[in-house]
């Protein structure tokens, strides 16, 4: 077969197969499902995080994270945890207590700024 | 750093919806021509987005900035590969008539076009697998070679090579289907 008739085979070939669009409800129900997964998946990691605070060995992350302030976001945080400290301190049965309520108000703030 | 881990999930969720909204008429199109009917293939694109969803963060570590469709396509791929693995059995060829010709033609071409696309239509799904999904890569996606090469694993060269003869094959096997025989 020649060039020119290997050329027009080919664009029979694209015409014989044209991109299908996809129906439309398929469509609808993928984003529907996409959606509940990514939800799901953000309260998973959500819940992980509050689990995750309960154990002290996690509390470094967050910490190392706030108080290193690497965005003014987080200097912002620093900040408004800082001014909280004398409050926390009243409220604190014991020095592990006072670090929890540390580590959670600056979750609070960072919620705050970051959303 | 709780916050920062959603923020990050959000973002990574915001670039693949952007994948999704991207590529979902390339995955429906080579999962309609791959598995031959519809049901099938709003079954194998909507598992193929769901694990694409489960791999992406990975996915996108991986690439390199390279393009994700030729990723998302090899999940398809071998789903697809799977389905037929699990029900034993080739693909449909009752492709939907409507399918052929979608796009605006005169009457003329429908009536002088139509037996000739079938007949092409036809003569791929008769293709040995690996030659059948790069003609459909090719020309219902309108991949190149280097990106077919990477969604069926194959070097760039094998690639043209596996091409060349799948339309040569397919020539031959449209040349000796008589006209108006097509089905």
């Amino acid at each position: 077969m020649s060039e020119a008739a290997t050329t027009d085979f080919e664009a029979l070939l694209r015409r014989a197969l044209t991109p299908v669009d996809p129906p439309a409800e398929l469509s609808a129900r993928l984003e529907t499902t996409l959606t509940s997964i990514a939800d799901l998946a953000a309260d998973e990691l959500e819940s992980w995080e509050l689990r995750a605070m309960r154990d002290p060995r996690n509390w470094v992350r967050p910490a190392v994270a706030v108080v290193a302030g690497t965005t003014a976001g987080a200097a912002l945080v620093v900040l408004r945890t800082k001014q909280r400290s004398k409050q926390r301190r009243k409220q604190s049965r014991n020095v592990v207590d006072l670090a929890e309520r540390t580590v959670n108000d600056a979750l609070r703030e960072a919620r705050r700024i970051w959303r | 750093m709780a916050d920062l881990d959603t923020a990050a999930k959000a973002a990574l969720d915001a670039q693949f919806a952007e994948l999704y909204r991207a590529h979902l008429r390339d995955v429906y199109s080579y999962a309609y021509y791959r598995v031959g009917d519809h049901h099938d293939a709003e079954d194998l694109t909507e598992q193929t987005f769901l694990q694409a969803y489960r791999h992406f963060e990975r996915a996108l570590d991986e690439s390199d900035g390279r393009p994700l469709r030729p990723w998302l396509i090899r999940i398809a791929h071998n789903l697809a590969a799977n389905l037929y693995r699990d029900r034993s059995r080739r693909p449909q060829t009752h492709i939907d008539d409507t399918t052929i010709l979608p796009a605006v033609h005169t009457t003329e071409d429908l009536v002088e076009g139509r037996d000739e696309l079938k007949r092409i239509l036809a003569g791929v799904q008769q293709l040995p697998d690996d030659r059948r999904e790069a003609l459909i890569m090719r020309f219902a996606l309108g991949m190149d070679n280097r990106e077919i090469a990477r969604a069926m694993g194959r070097t760039d060269g094998a690639t043209k090579v596996l091409i060349h003869r799948a339309i040569k094959q397919l020539e031959g096997i449209v040349e000796s289907t008589p006209n108006g025989d097509s089905k």
